[in-house]
């Protein structure tokens, strides 16, 4: 029933890439728009993973996931040929793509994962596009080869300085905001922290500014209500009214503290799924 | 023998020389529902009433006088010849009485647990009228579930019409859509009913309890429908994986059943709503029943607040779902807050009885004014406004009035909001030419068919949140529109 895993790939050591059959997702989405994964009909959680990228001619999908939790962990452990439990979407609103001039787009950490198709589109739109891609090390740093091809400048920045520039994506986004070529839009996804400030910034030189956020999510159908922010004083259900946002707008305080809601549950099914594969490789090698 | 199994028995022998009088009928004990202990519920899951005893059922069946007339017919949504099944079961013949009660239902084992008999018909029942108290009228859905759950092992798999060629869609798989399906079916259609969630039965699997529906009951009817030949497709959104449209124009569909409910949680837009601990009734619901939460750590990995102390704001099933469900997940006080008087409750009046047992502190003529939370952002209080009944609003009941500064706290970490459901606009954001009223609501005709030819719609996203006998009422005259349509079409 689809679903089948084609290609698997490790771009650092918790970032893999898997490339899904699922035909008519691959044939409806539009950039910006995502799918919810589950790995266990019965008993299992549902996760909101963005489409980053999709083949409608061989009819996958390409999910690029960080390995956080139990259920990254376990979609981690699948190997070509398997199948993921069940994939629905594609969800949200697909990115406004529009020719503006010149659109700055922040990635940081897996944030990247979503930001690339935006950002290929933008480019394809005819817009220059200035990229500038944050991490906490070297080795986290994904997809620059990706953005290098669509990017007419590529700013890299890592926090430890074992990459590019040492430093947070704030201060080349302020040099840009606040240099002669100001940008007409910027695209920001990462942390919520980092989206905040970068929000703080882009605010200070009226750079209008997109961000994509990443609440907890049910259904991702509008049904639930679970994926709720405030923006501009109003509520709004990320799955449906989003996931882009004007990051200007966003509480973005209140979005951080409702994805921490369940910390301590998710770290006892995460440990607990780490705790059962343990014993079964140990079954295996006695 | 039992005092109940005696008098069984001494009215069989009777019957045998002479017709039983009303006075002899009005004489039987109305039976009540056997139940789990209210102590002991508070810690399992497992089905709170736990269904009439054959005896019992057929001692509650001879309370039927056979009014010439059965009113209680009328108050019956689908039809149900009431009349008819109960004689049938006061005379042991429950096949029979359960082939009566599925001409008109096809889902008794469901409708004779949910449906707010109270004010439907039971409300109609001249036994009940006798005795000037709705609790006395014959208890028409227990013994319909009675019969449902007697059938349990014999699932019988309908006749299906010769194979028409015509392709019909159905959109949702909660009580309306099933019931297209199956008649749609029936006559001979390639059906396939598509499902957003990743298991099938709609508000029947993520919103009523198992506690109050297990679960295996609405899987048995799904699998009718596999065995049927219907095909049902979960995980695909119509409006997002395939429009109406391409289903119809790209996808050979010649009919489709819009069944998609309501599915659009209502907030009170109070302050402090987005704090963590705030939930709709929709989520806490899904995450607790379709996720499965309350088997976390044991199976499960779907989280869930861990809460001491609950409040639940609103009157309806819902609401009382929500605060049944948080006593099962170990809440130590829950609080069911609501702005009317118990008498305008929109529940069942069962859960309001079952949730009293169950240790509920209910709340009446007291509503929400807004959610205190602590620095880090998690709730830990509701501060709340006494009220009053002031003059009758257009719904007819009285409006409750705000008492001012009768601001109070409850002190609690975690908050249920079940004041209702809109309808979800996704259908009328892809399906151009379909129409709305201005609720969101899709506008039928009589024969529930749309604007656009050969789309049907029905149940919560044609009635606002409504009933699941209405929705199957509804399905019914769907479909046979349907059928029609596509026979004409031929
Ligand atoms: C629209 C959208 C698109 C997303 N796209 C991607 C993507 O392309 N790649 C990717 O790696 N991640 C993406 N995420 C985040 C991803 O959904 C979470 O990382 C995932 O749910 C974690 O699940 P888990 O069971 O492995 O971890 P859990 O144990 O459930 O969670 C681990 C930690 O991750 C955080 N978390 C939990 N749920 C979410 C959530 N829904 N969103 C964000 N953080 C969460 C919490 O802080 C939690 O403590 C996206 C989220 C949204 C809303
Ligand atoms: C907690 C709760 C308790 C209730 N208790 C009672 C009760 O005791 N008695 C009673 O009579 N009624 C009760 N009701 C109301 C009753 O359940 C509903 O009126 C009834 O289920 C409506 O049926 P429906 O056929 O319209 O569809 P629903 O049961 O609402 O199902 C609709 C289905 O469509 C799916 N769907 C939605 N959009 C799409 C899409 N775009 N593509 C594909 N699938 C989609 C949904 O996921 C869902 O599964 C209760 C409701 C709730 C929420
Ligand atoms: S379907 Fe509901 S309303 Fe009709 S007879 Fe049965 S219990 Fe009563
Ligand atoms: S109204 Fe009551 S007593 Fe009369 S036929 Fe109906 S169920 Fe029997
Ligand atoms: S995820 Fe349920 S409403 Fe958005």
């Amino acid at each position: 029933m689809g679903n089948r895993i084609v290609t698997k790939k490790q771009l650092s050591e918790n970032v893999f890439t898997l490339e899904v059959e699922s035909s008519l997702i691959a044939k409806a989405r539009k950039p910006g728009q995502f799918v919810i994964v589950g790995i266990d009909a019965e008993a299992g959680e549902r996760i909101p993973l963005t489409i980053a990228g999709a083949d409608a001619e061989a009819g996958t999908i390409t999910l690029i996931f960080q390995r956080v939790g139990k259920t990254t962990a376990q979609m981690a452990d699948l190997e070509v040929g398997q199948e993921i439990g069940y994939i629905v979407g594609p969800l949200g609103m697909p990115t406004h793509i529009e020719k503006l001039g010149t659109v700055v787009c922040v990635g940081g950490g897996i944030g990247n994962a979503p930001l690339l198709p935006i950002a290929t589109a933008m480019k394809a739109a005819g817009n220059k596009i200035i990229t500038i891609l944050g991490a906490r090390t070297k080795e986290l740093i994904i997809l620059e080869d990706d953005f290098a091809k669509i990017s007419d400048e590529l700013i890299v920045v890592t926090d430890d300085g074992s990459y590019g520039r040492k430093g947070l994506v704030t201060e080349p986004l302020e040099e840009i905001c606040g240099g002669d070529d100001k940008p007409d839009l910027a695209v920001v996804i990462g942390p919520g922290v980092m989206m905040k400030f970068c929000s703080q910034v882009t605010k200070k030189y009226d750079v209008p500014t997109q961000v994509s956020l990443n609440t907890i999510m049910v259904d991702g159908t509008g049904m639930c209500g679970g994926c709720r922010v405030e923006v501009g004083g109003e509520t709004k259900f990320v799955c449906v009214d989003g996931p882009e946002f004007d990051g200007h707008k966003v509480d973005f305080d209140q979005m951080l503290r409702r994805l921490s809601a369940y910390k301590s549950q998710e770290q006892k099914a995460h440990q607990a799924y780490l705790d059962h594969k343990c014993r079964i490789g140990l079954k295996r090698n006695s | 023998m039992t005092d109940s199994e005696k008098l069984l028995q001494d009215l069989l022998a009777k019957q045998q020389t002479e017709k039983l009088k009303p006075k002899d009928r009005y004489e039987i004990p109305s039976q009540p529902m056997p139940a789990q202990d209210g102590v002991v519920r508070r810690n399992n899951i497992e089905e709170v009433a736990t269904g009439y005893t054959e005896t019992q059922a057929r001692l509650e069946a001879m309370r039927c006088l056979q009014c010439k007339n059965a009113p209680c017919v009328a108050g019956c949504p689908v039809k149900i010849r009431i009349k008819d099944f109960v004689t049938e079961i006061a005379d042991g013949n429950y096949g029979e009485a359960l082939a009566i009660i599925k001409e008109n239902s096809l889902l008794p084992a469901v409708c004779g647990r949910v449906c707010p008999q109270e004010v439907q018909c039971q409300e109609k029942c001249t036994v009940g009228k006798k005795f000037k108290d709705v609790d006395q009228a014959v208890a028409i859905g227990r013994l319909e579930r009675f019969v449902a759950d007697w059938d349990k092992n014999e699932g019988s798999i309908p006749d299906v019409a010769t194979e028409t060629g015509k392709k019909v869609a159905i959109i949702g798989s909660g009580p309306g859509g099933i019931v297209v399906a199956a008649d749609c079916r029936r006559a001979g259609h390639d059906v396939t009913v598509f499902e957003a969630f990743h298991k099938p039965g709609g508000v029947l699997v993520y919103g009523i309890p198992e506690f109050r529906l297990p679960k295996a009951i609405v899987k048995e009817e799904i699998d009718v429908l596999g065995k049927m030949g219907v095909k049902i497709v979960c995980n695909f959104i119509v409006g997002r994986t395939r429009t109406i449209r391409q289903l119809m124009e790209e996808d050979g569909f010649d009919a489709v059943y819009v069944g998609v409910g309501a599915g659009l949680p209502k907030f009170m837009n109070m302050e402090g709503e987005q704090l963590v601990g705030v939930y709709s009734a929709n989520e806490y619901l899904t995450r607790a029943n379709l996720m499965k939460a309350y088997q976390f750590g044991k199976g499960a990995d779907t989280p869930i607040a861990i809460s001491k102390k609950v409040a639940v704001l609103g009157g309806g099933n819902v609401a009382m779902d929500s605060a049944r469900t948080a006593v099962r997940l170990g809440a130590e006080k829950v609080y069911l807050v609501y702005r009317r008087s118990e008498i305008e409750m929109p529940a069942r009046v069962e859960e309001v009885h079952h949730a009293k047992e169950e240790g509920i502190d209910f709340r009446i003529l007291q509503n929400p004014k807004r959610v205190l939370g602590t620095e880090d952002g998690y709730v830990k209080g509701l501060e709340c406004l006494k009220y009053e009944l002031g003059e009758p609003d257009d719904s007819g009941r009285r409006r409750p009035v705000a008492i001012e500064g009768s601001e109070f706290t409850l002190d609690v970490d975690t908050v249920i909001v079940a004041i209702g459901n809109g309808a979800n606009p996704l259908i009328g954001q892809t399906t151009p030419g379909l129409e709305f009223n201005r609720w969101g609501n899709i506008v039928v005709d009589e024969n529930c068919k749309t604007s656009l030819d050969g789309v049907y719609a029905g149940g919560d996203i044609v009635l606002g949140a409504a009933t699941v006998i209405l929705a199957m009422g509804q399905g019914r005259i769907a479909a046979a529109a349907m059928n029609e349509f596509l026979q004409q079409d031929q």
